[in-house]
């Protein structure tokens, strides 16, 4: 029990909730922009433009393939030491991870408009609508109901994943959750197993309510 | 769209006349008149940088950045490091100063001005009791556990190939790694393991040294020299009041117990004997 006590020593419990609520702050800041982002940038990769549609692949492809840490390291040290353009932890966290997820989100939401039945824009177009308005009636709330799954897959990975800002020097949970364990190391070795349950229920109360809400969405849509 | 729009033409706004040239790092003036003095130091490595459970950071390196701000007068911020990104940090200027246990190698020599030195290491390695490994020789074949970017790391790669390494990103992990039973043995600077070995019953040092006695010292970004100039003096005229005694005896002590003879470990005035 001595290893429990060790989350509510001092003000260790507050730390980690703070660390939680940068964890949140991150993501939600991140996953907001790249909805937003995304949804434009799955318009654009539907183009038949060559130009649009390479710069496109080769964006999803990068965000594809260069792990997120190089990403971090790249925006947070790289343009510091190539431009001195000094930027803060949180900020280089929320560009790459909203590049990220805007890139996904993008080919996501493309996925989605061209698996809408060309009837569908036909028949629109039938009825008189214009090009904005079969896409805001028509193609768009249709894509929407089929991205949400996917979408909230890609929000959670992204939740999940900012544990690596903790690296460009962001202390988000899992770091102050290593700070508390490692401040008790001599005190409490076996600590750690308590801080890293109470650090994946924080996690999975972060996450839950997402899953939740699609779910919700998608009865409701259904 | 509008809002976002606007936000992202701020950004840009910001941000392009900001990137003119490589990033330089401050000097002793221009630290003086900001204000502040920004250090990199551990914040998960007890008992040299570590954030108590009042979220204070406290520690041996901690205590001799407060000391390197306070005689220069100005306020510390202290930034949380972790050992594959500490020359990074100097590189890019992002501090100006890292404290965070930095052995000294001429590779990273190379890339960084290291200043004095305040503490001495050589490696050591732990291991379970049940299966205590107390020679170079008993190691090879086995699984041993490192931290990304130690000297143990570099020191193993380079003498010891049949040596099969384990490598972790933070201590924390390491030291975890080991508890689970994930290597047979692991190393870092001794230090570390002795203090880490007295405090968890079932582990012992095998190997007490072992590599080259190497030195810990401040480091700054390359040609920063009044910076290096700075912390240069501050340890020679601290010597007068045996600073670094007092540092080991408020912050390494109690982790060390008796056994461990402090001249062995602490550096005073920059003097090696």
């Amino acid at each position: 029990m001595q290893d429990l006590a060790v989350l509510f020593k001092g003000n260790n419990f507050q730390r980690l909730m703070g660390g939680l609520g940068v964890t949140l702050e991150l993501s939600l800041i991140s996953v907001a922009l790249s909805v937003v982002l995304g949804l434009a940038v799955g318009v654009l990769m539907t183009l038949k433009n060559p130009v649009i549609h390479a710069l496109m692949r080769l964006w999803l492809e990068t965000v594809r393939i260069v792990p997120q840490l190089v990403l971090l390291f790249l925006v947070y040290f790289g343009l510091a030491k190539t431009f001195n353009l000094q930027l803060s932890g949180e900020a280089a966290a929320v560009i790459v991870f909203t590049f990220w997820g805007a890139g996904e989100m993008g080919d996501l939401v493309r996925g989605a408009i061209t698996s809408i039945p060309a009837h569908q824009r036909e028949s629109a177009a039938a009825l008189g609508l214009t090009k904005a308005q079969s896409w805001r009636y028509v193609l768009l709330p249709q894509a929407a109901r089929r991205l949400i799954p996917q979408a909230i897959n890609l929000a959670t990975r992204m939740i999940k994943t900012t544990s690596l800002v903790m690296l460009i020097g962001v202390v988000e949970v899992l770091k102050v959750g290593s700070q508390i364990i490692d401040a008790a190391r001599y005190d409490a070795p076996q600590a750690a197993v308590w801080i890293y349950a109470v650090v994946f229920f924080l996690y999975f109360f972060a996450c839950w309510p997402i899953s939740l809400a699609a779910g919700w969405l998608e009865k409701k849509w259904s | 769209m509008k809002k976002l729009f606007a936000l992202v033409l701020v950004l840009a706004l910001t941000l392009i006349p900001a990137a003119l040239a490589d990033a330089q790092a401050r000097t002793l003036d221009e630290i003086k008149e900001s204000g502040k003095l920004t250090i990199g130091v551990f914040s998960d490595k007890k008992p040299f940088g570590y954030v108590d459970e009042n979220g204070e950071y406290q520690g041996y390196d901690v205590v001799f950045a407060r000391r390197l701000a306070e005689d220069l007068g100005v306020e510390l911020e202290l930034v949380s490091v972790d050992a594959p990104n500490r020359v990074e940090y100097l590189t890019s200027a992002k501090v100006d100063i890292i404290l965070a246990n930095f052995t000294v190698t001429p590779e990273r020599a190379e890339v960084v001005d290291f200043a004095l030195p305040y503490m001495k290491v050589a490696l050591g390695v732990v291991s379970p009791d049940s299966a205590l490994i107390s020679s170079l020789e008993e190691l090879r074949g086995k699984t041993l556990i490192v931290s990304k970017g130690t000297t143990a790391e570099t020191w193993f790669t380079a003498n010891e190939p049949d040596v099969n390494l384990l490598k972790f990103d933070t201590y924390t992990e390491t030291f975890n790694a080991l508890l689970d039973g994930r290597g047979d043995a692991l190393s870092t600077d001794n230090t570390e393991v002795l203090a880490w070995a007295l405090e968890n019953p079932g582990f012992t040092v095998g190997i007490e040294t072992l590599g080259s006695l190497d030195t810990i010292a401040p480091a700054v970004q390359k040609g920063n020299e009044s910076v290096l100039n700075y912390i240069n003096e501050e340890i020679k005229a601290l010597a007068a009041e045996n600073f670094f005694h007092a540092d080991y005896e408020a912050t390494l002590k109690d982790v060390y117990g008796d056994a461990v003879n402090p001249d062995n470990l602490v550096v005073e005035g920059g003097v090696i004997d």
